[in-house]
């Protein structure tokens, strides 16, 4: 009896220890991987397999636009490999961090709108000039200018860009006893979100019960904000985040819908706000195009048939990336033809598709179709129409070099503050501008 | 095994008796008068191998602790009194301590100190009460003590990122289970996100809730140690089990609660996983009025958000040189304990 109890606790053991072991290894068995790749394609010239890594944060659709595995099939020498990193907040400074080390990037690397600039006045000697490798007239203008550089290198290829429409709940508006229509209502709040955000002291007049009329004062701060043609910078020298004409503007919708209770209060991508979207807390939502699969996943069967989408007051643009190639890829030609790739009109038109991000490139537009089931998700709206209508007319932004941190100060302690705390307008922005002090070092 | 055991002694018997043997000799032959004999090759190698094999025993730590701790501390260091961005590491200018009179002037940093030692006493002080109060129960005898004693240490093993995300769904203002329950016994709801107090106190909660039952393990360790006589002699004396929580069981684990109150004190300071994933998106500012932005938060949030690494370094050190003042007060007090004693 006793040897067998003390023979089952070190079999016990044995089993622990083994498993922590193998999971040990596994952990550097996977780093393993990563460098000797790097040694094999090296050395050898076809025969070997060359692994590309392709580094992106959220969802970019492409693993579900299948085009990783189309890819491979087009090229039997490659393997895609991605590395996701969720939030772009962690993701950028991990990639900067690598890009000055010179290694530990990936082949190729995603950059987001906000940071663009970043990479653009600090990183470009990192990066491929890609403009050499493609015809730059297929991107639309302002977005091709975000990614190059003064002296002409062009460090990013466009993906997708916002271009912003209003998604609502057809049944709730129409519980609110509100129109439902979509070129009516378009028609209604067109021209200035002050308009949509009236429309919203009707809607609470009457509110279905456990409703509010919008996810966040911030959501509408930024769609309005995105249809402005200054931000945060003059140009490359100037902040004049606190002169800014579209700033005041934007702030000052932004207020009203923080101090008129018609917003549900939520922070966007929280977890709480996921599940507003399940359990229908809030009527309609600033959308650029990238938002629609968000919806689609989050809001579930239940919402089908129900949403519909809107022209937005404005045209707006609300995000967008850029893909990259470090000089520091170990493959950049077969990087830079993986990029040019996933770039093209086509395969931006297929992740649209797939996932309603909506293309950089304009000869894309006239071939886009959404999937059936996401026309029907959204009561058929023309999406395709009303997005391409709005990214026509989005003006030209510069974003600044701290462009996302003054932006985050803005939205998360001024607007928060205000809607949360129920501090004044005033004492808000005071906040606001302490923190954007802080942001940039004065 | 028993064998290994003898040879293991063995060598360490002689090896303890070798130098004395030496010495003996060596005084041997100058006591006879005559030349000092050279040390033969061997032996000098087996001095030397004495005197050097510990070092290299013990080395692997040290190199490592070198590398990776003591290296990074004087970088951040040399980082702290330069101007130093993310975004461009190579050029680094020279700043003198305009990083931390910066520091020093922004109501940020006192702010976040204010937060960390507000939360840290909210977490630690009912912490360590309920972890010894859990220990004493479990010091009786216990039908499945095993099972309970591993059931304290789960959410230990619990990731901080799964526990916090739980936590943060329950404490949502709209529709979480807390307020939920606050409107079942008539409570107004608590904005926990929002709130100063409200905030604070839920992460606390989660702090309490991961790390009680591993200092109650700790406390049950120690009250194992007691003598059962002293509490024998107790209760013949008449105290009841209270009593003898108060007058025996609590003198005797006065070192084991120094110990935990400092290991819970620099876990205090360096608080941040919580407060991060509680606060969601943008959760580095810690709430819109920075309500619950703590210390390591400041840092993250200056370093990797702004990316203002050299004042991010200022604050490393000045959370550095925190903790050594904290770890000086508490030897003081430890040792003014064992005096009074």
């Amino acid at each position: 009896m006793r040897t067998t109890a003390r023979k089952s606790r070190r079999a016990m053991t044995f089993a622990v220890v083994a498993a922590l072991a193998t999971g040990l290894l596994a952990g550097c068995a996977s780093d393993d991987d990563d460098s000797s790749d790097g040694g094999s394609s090296g050395g050898a010239g076809g025969g070997g397999k060359t692994t590309l890594t392709i580094g992106t944060f959220g969802t970019f659709g492409y693993k579900q636009a299948g085009l990783y595995d189309e890819y491979m099939k087009l090229h039997p020498d490659i393997t895609v490999k991605e590395n996701v990193t969720t939030r772009t907040d962690v993701y950028w400074p991990k990639t900067v961090t690598r890009l000055q080390a010179g290694s530990g990037t990936d082949d190729v690397q995603a950059i987001e709108i906000g940071n663009i600039t970043d990479a653009v006045q600090t990183q470009a000697s990192k990066f491929v000039d890609l403009g050499k490798e493609v015809d730059k007239s297929q991107w639309l203008d302002w977005k091709l200018k975000q990614a190059t550089t003064k002296d002409g290198k062009t460090i990013g290829l466009g993906t997708d860009i916002g271009p912003m429409a209003i998604c609502y709940r057809k049944d709730l508006f129409k519980k609110a006893g509100l129109e439902t229509d979509r070129a009516k209502l378009a028609e209604q709040w067109k021209g200035d979100w002050s308009k949509y955000v009236a429309l919203g002291k009707d809607y609470m007049k009457k509110a279905p019960k456990g409703t509010k009329f919008v996810d966040s004062a911030s959501s509408v701060y930024n769609a309005a904000l995105g249809g402005e043609s200054e931000r945060y910078y003059k140009d490359e020298t100037t902040v004049d985040w606190d002169k800014s004409e579209g700033v005041k503007k934007s702030w000052d919708v932004a207020m009203e819908v923080a101090t008129s209770d018609m917003s549900a209060k939520l922070k966007q991508f929280d977890k709480a706000w996921d599940q507003g979207y399940a359990n229908g807390t809030f009527a309609s939502v600033a959308c650029p195009a990238w938002m629609i699969g968000y919806i689609q996943e989050k809001s579930g069967k239940a919402g089908s048939g129900k949403w519909d989408v809107a022209a937005a007051p404005t045209a707006a643009n609300w995000g967008g990336s850029f893909l990259g190639v470090p000089t520091a890829s170990k493959h950049q030609k077969e990087a830079i033809a993986f990029t040019k790739w996933l770039t093209a009109p086509e395969q931006q038109a297929k992740v649209f598709a797939k996932q309603a991000s909506f293309p950089s490139t304009p000869s894309a537009y006239g071939s886009l179709k959404p999937k059936a089931e996401t026309a029907a998700y959204f009561s058929d709206a023309p999406l395709t129409q009303i997005f391409s209508d709005s990214a026509k007319t989005i003006p030209s932004q510069y974003f600044g070099i701290k462009d996302q941190p003054i932006n985050t100060a803005i939205t998360d302690i001024g607007i928060l503050q205000v809607e949360q705390k129920g501090k004044s307008p005033e004492q808000g922005w005071d906040a606001a501008s302490k923190e954007v002090k802080d942001v940039l070092g004065q | 095994m028993t064998v290994s055991k003898e040879a293991l002694a063995q060598s360490a018997s002689s090896a303890e008796a070798a130098p004395s043997d030496k010495e003996g000799a060596a005084r041997g032959t100058h006591g006879r008068g005559t030349a000092k004999a050279p040390d033969s090759w061997r032996s000098r190698l087996y001095r030397w191998d004495m005197k050097a094999s510990p070092y290299a025993f013990i080395s692997p730590f040290f190199i490592i602790f070198g590398a990776f701790s003591l290296v990074p501390l004087l970088y951040t260091a040399w980082y702290s009194l330069h101007n130093v961005q993310l975004s461009s590491l190579d050029t680094q200018t020279w700043a003198g301590l305009d990083n931390y009179t910066n520091l020093f002037a922004s109501d940020f940093f006192w702010n976040a100190l204010r937060n960390t030692f507000s939360i840290g006493l909210l977490s630690t002080v009912p912490q360590l009460a309920v972890a010894i109060w859990l220990a004493h129960m479990l010091n009786y005898r216990l039908r499945g003590s095993t099972l309970w004693r591993v059931v304290m240490l789960t959410p230990y093993a619990t990731s901080v990122a799964a526990a916090t995300l739980v936590f943060a769904l329950l404490y949502q203002p709209e529709n979480g289970m807390i307020n939920w329950a606050f409107d079942l016994v008539g409570l107004d709801p608590v904005n926990w996100k929002e709130s100063d107090w409200g905030s604070q106190f839920a992460i606390s909660s989660i702090v309490i809730w991961r790390w009680t039952g591993y200092n109650a393990l700790i406390y049950l360790a120690a009250m194992q140690a007691i003598p059962a006589d002293l509490y024998e002699s107790a209760a013949l004396d008449g105290a009841n089990r209270w009593q003898q929580f108060r007058h025996v069981t609590i003198p005797m684990l006065r070192p084991t609660i120094l110990f935990t109150v400092v290991v819970s004190t620099i876990g205090a300071t360096q608080l941040f996983g919580e407060p991060l994933l509680f606060g969601g998106v943008s959760g580095s500012k810690g709430g819109s009025e920075h309500q619950y932005q703590t210390l390591g938060l400041y840092m993250y949030d200056q370093g990797w958000m702004i990316g203002n690494l050299g004042k991010a370094s200022a604050i490393a050190w000045s959370m550095f040189l925190i903790l050594l003042v904290i770890a000086a007060i508490n030897m003081l007090i430890s040792r003014r304990l064992r005096k009074s004693q």
